[in-house]
């Protein structure tokens, strides 16, 4: 059974961390979460992006917070992506294969996969 | 909604935006029914607003904030033959005593019962996005139950956030050990 006993341990192997996490985010990783998301299959979205985040070590560089409503539901799940002095990424219509290709590729590798962004939809 | 798990996820979104610091998630199940409440303290919603969070029609023109949340939901109640009620105080009613109850019933047997599907994501989705706040989920079924309560965990781990990934895995760890073994 998973024990406060092993969440006390947590606590004291994060402790040292915790400062050195707030503020350090190259990227800022934004899932919107309103009724749109959550219906077009944003959880999956967002928890693949969490786990392999920290899966590939970049907790301390990315963040993966959640929004409301983007206001382009027809495009849902979407995924921005925030990088301090770049043009915001909109990714549109992720799943949890596209969400790992994205960490992966975008903010492992710094490459952008264009085919899953807004603009390389066709309206 | 596939799951009523998502469901939970999207009212109780509304709980947190309502600036609620601590929302009550409770499944009680039977053979027949399955009964979701959820109760925030949150800033709750005047009679006007109440009267009309169900309608989507008429809620999506005038208050933004509310949408298609509650009116899926009630829907999925009443397609299996139960029903959903609200209540409400605002806190310009009552500064002190303030918040919102959502109650939903489901005939389990019926054929459009929307399935639970995986509510320990919900509760781990949620805690990820609002580590701040706090969150008691209990999901009791005959005489057997499952519950988490992030004041608890949140004692134990002093200023250790609780979306901390270690963290958010041992809840989600914890959730489903607990269900194996109920």
């Amino acid at each position: 059974m998973k024990s406060l006993a092993e969440l006390q341990a947590i606590k004291e192997k994060m402790k040292n961390k915790v400062v050195l996490r707030e503020g350090t985010g190259d990227y800022r990783v934004v899932v919107g979460m309103a009724t749109c998301g959550i219906a077009a299959g944003a959880r999956p979205v967002l928890n693949t992006l969490v786990e392999e985040v920290n899966n590939s070590g970049l907790a301390d560089k990315i963040t993966v917070s959640q929004t409301g409503c983007i206001g382009i539901c027809q495009y849902e799940p979407v995924v921005e992506v925030f990088e301090a002095g770049k043009e915001k990424v909109t990714y549109v219509k992720m799943d949890a294969d596209k969400a790992k290709r994205v960490v992966e590729e975008h903010l492992k590798g710094g490459k952008v996969v264009a085919e899953y962004t807004i603009s390389a939809q066709k309206v | 909604m596939k799951e009523l798990s998502l469901n939970i996820l999207d009212i109780t979104e509304n709980s947190v935006k309502a600036g609620a610091s601590l929302t009550e998630i409770f499944i009680d199940e039977s053979d027949e029914k399955l009964v979701l409440t959820i109760i925030d303290n949150g800033c709750g919603m005047t009679d006007e607003v109440l009267k009309t969070v169900t309608d989507p029609f008429y809620t999506t023109r005038t208050t933004r904030k509310v949408g298609m949340g509650l009116p899926l939901l009630k829907m999925e109640a009443e397609q299996t033959g139960g029903r959903l009620s609200i209540t409400s105080k605002h806190v310009s009613a009552d500064a002190d005593n303030h918040g919102t109850t959502v109650c939903a019933e489901f005939n389990k047997n019926h054929i459009d019962f929307t399935p639970l599907g995986d509510v320990v994501s919900t509760i781990t989705t949620l805690i990820q996005g609002h580590p701040d706040t706090d969150f008691f989920y209990r999901h009791s079924f005959d005489v057997k139950e499952v519950s988490l309560d992030t004041r608890e965990l949140r004692a134990v781990l002093d200023d250790v956030p609780l979306n901390t990934f270690e963290v958010i895995k041992w809840i989600e760890d914890n959730l489903k050990e607990q269900y194996l073994e109920a």
